[in-house]
This record gives C-alpha cells, structure tokens and sequence, in this order.
C-alpha cells in the first residue's frame, strides 16, 4: 500500500492535510493507536518544516505488514548544518511560523524521538530527503 | 477523570461543536499556545487549553488525538476552525477566563498535569 501526497511551500491553511490523510488511511488499515501517533506527529513536524522552510516537496508513505515507511522530500533550499538543526531549540522560522505555534526548533528533535530508524539526505542548495521506518511490532515508546 | 461536561462548568464555558461528546473524560490539562510542544506529547485523553485561534491549534489537536480544546480569554474561533474540529470531532469550549485561571481552575478539581 502506498500514496503520494504533495506539499505546497508557506500554505498554512493546508497545514497537516497530507497528514491527516495519511492517518484515516493508517486506522483504516488497523495500525495501532500509538503508533499512529508517534509516525503522524513525526510525518506532521516533517510536513510543517515543508512548508515553513523549503520551496516546497512532497510526503510519501508506505505500509508493509512488518513497518510503516515515510518519506518526505522537498526541492531545496537545503538544511546548512544539520547536526545544528537537530538541536532542541535551534530555529530560523520566521515570526510568521512561531504565530501559527511552531518554530520552536522542536521539530527535527520530535522525529528523532519518533520514529525507529531515521536517515536525513541535505545540504545547502540542495533538497532534503527524510525517510523514517516505524516498525508495527512493538513501539519504541 | 473529568467529564468534559464537568470542564465546563469549573471554567463556565460555551462549547462551539461537538456536544455529543459532553460524556467524554479528560485526565490530563495541558496549556500551550506552542503547538510543537502538544506534538511530544504521549498520553491519551488530554485537554488543550490555548489562545491560539486559528486552524493549527485544530489540526494539532487532531493529528495527536486530543478530542476537546479551550479556547481563552473569550478568544473568536473562526467557522474555519469549527468546520475543522466538527469533522476530526473535537470539541470546541470557549472561556472568558485567561489560560492562568482556566487552567488553575481544572487544575483545582483534580485535572491532572502532564509534567
Ligand atoms: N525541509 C527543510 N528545508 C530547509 N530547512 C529545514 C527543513 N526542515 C528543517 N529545516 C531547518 O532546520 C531548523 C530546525 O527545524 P525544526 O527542528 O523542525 O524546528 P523549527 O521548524 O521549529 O524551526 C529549521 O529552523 C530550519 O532552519
Ligand atoms: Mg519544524
């Protein structure tokens, strides 16, 4: 099973939409409550970044019997420094992202936390490429 | 536990959508206008109590499975944000106290804290 859903960059209103979607079809599909949490949190802070840093991308997602696989790629700017950006607190959101409640430079840090397995692809002038395997037997929580 | 009924007696509230679920039990209070902050957390049954009116506090409080939210400080929820809650069945509770009261309040009748 997999789907494909786009991202547009500083569209707010449409915050979450690719998630919220990717968690009716994760319920339809019988995944544990808790563990739909800790991917939709995860994919939602990944798709957020989308849209509050980048020129836009796309969220991909993949259920195996044995795991959930997200994939969220955008087209640039890139991520400078990322040992930096995993920081708890470090931020370059703009006021207009800290008004709408993120921008606290929580997010990458979230991820980590969430999901199983995480590997990030980016540099400056580049995409970012993350990708997060939840696995569906035992959670890590 | 608290009934969100109850909830909304102890912050004399107006509830926006949703009424179907005045049965529905919250044991946690937690107040942020920090959405990334609601998205660590882990526990189930959580009331949101913020000041955010727009779309993000809904769309959080959905995607981490928060079923009710109150809005402070008389705070206008927008027909945006209630056709949001009303599909993801949130329940929307307006107070005119500040988030300092409302949660001091709840707090007082045994609603539990997070941290
Ligand atoms: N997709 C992305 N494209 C470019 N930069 C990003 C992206 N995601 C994150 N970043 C950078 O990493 C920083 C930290 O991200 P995060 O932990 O989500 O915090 P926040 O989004 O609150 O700033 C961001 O402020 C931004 O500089
Ligand atoms: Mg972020």
């Amino acid at each position: 099973m997999q789907t494909t859903f786009s991202v547009t960059a500083g569209d707010f209103t449409k915050a979450g939409t690719a998630s919220s979607q990717i968690k009716r079809m994760l319920k339809q599909l019988g995944v544990p409550q808790h563990t739909i949490k800790r991917i939709i949190v995860a994919l939602f802070e990944a798709e957020v970044n989308v849209i509050a840093h980048s020129f836009g991308g796309e969220v991909q997602c993949e259920v195996t019997p044995e795991k959930v696989f997200v994939r969220v790629v955008d087209t640039g700017p890139g991520i400078p420094n990322l040992s930096l950006a995993m920081k708890e607190g470090w931020s370059t959101a703009s006021e207009q992202v800290r008004e709408m409640g993120y921008g606290a430079g929580m997010g990458l840090p979230n991820i980590k936390k969430s999901a199983d397995i995480l590997e990030i692809d980016t540099a400056a002038n580049n995409h970012t490429d993350i990708r997060m395997t939840f696995y569906l037997n035992g959670d890590n929580q | 536990m608290m009934k969100l009924s109850e909830v909304i007696d102890v912050i004399d509230g107006k509830v926006l959508c949703c009424t179907d679920l005045l049965d529905k039990e919250v044991k946690f209070g937690f107040s942020s206008d920090l959405m990334s902050d609601v998205l660590t957390l882990r526990d189930d049954d959580i009331l949101l109590i913020t000041g955010l009116a727009n779309v993000q506090s809904v769309r959080t409080a959905e995607l981490s499975d928060i079923n009710a939210i109150v809005l402070v400080r008389n705070k206008v929820a927008t027909q945006a944000m209630i056709d949001m809650a009303t599909d993801a069945d949130i329940m929307i509770i307006t107070t005119k106290h500040s988030m300092f009261k409302a949660s001091g309040l709840l707090f007082g009748k045994g609603l539990s804290p997070i941290y």
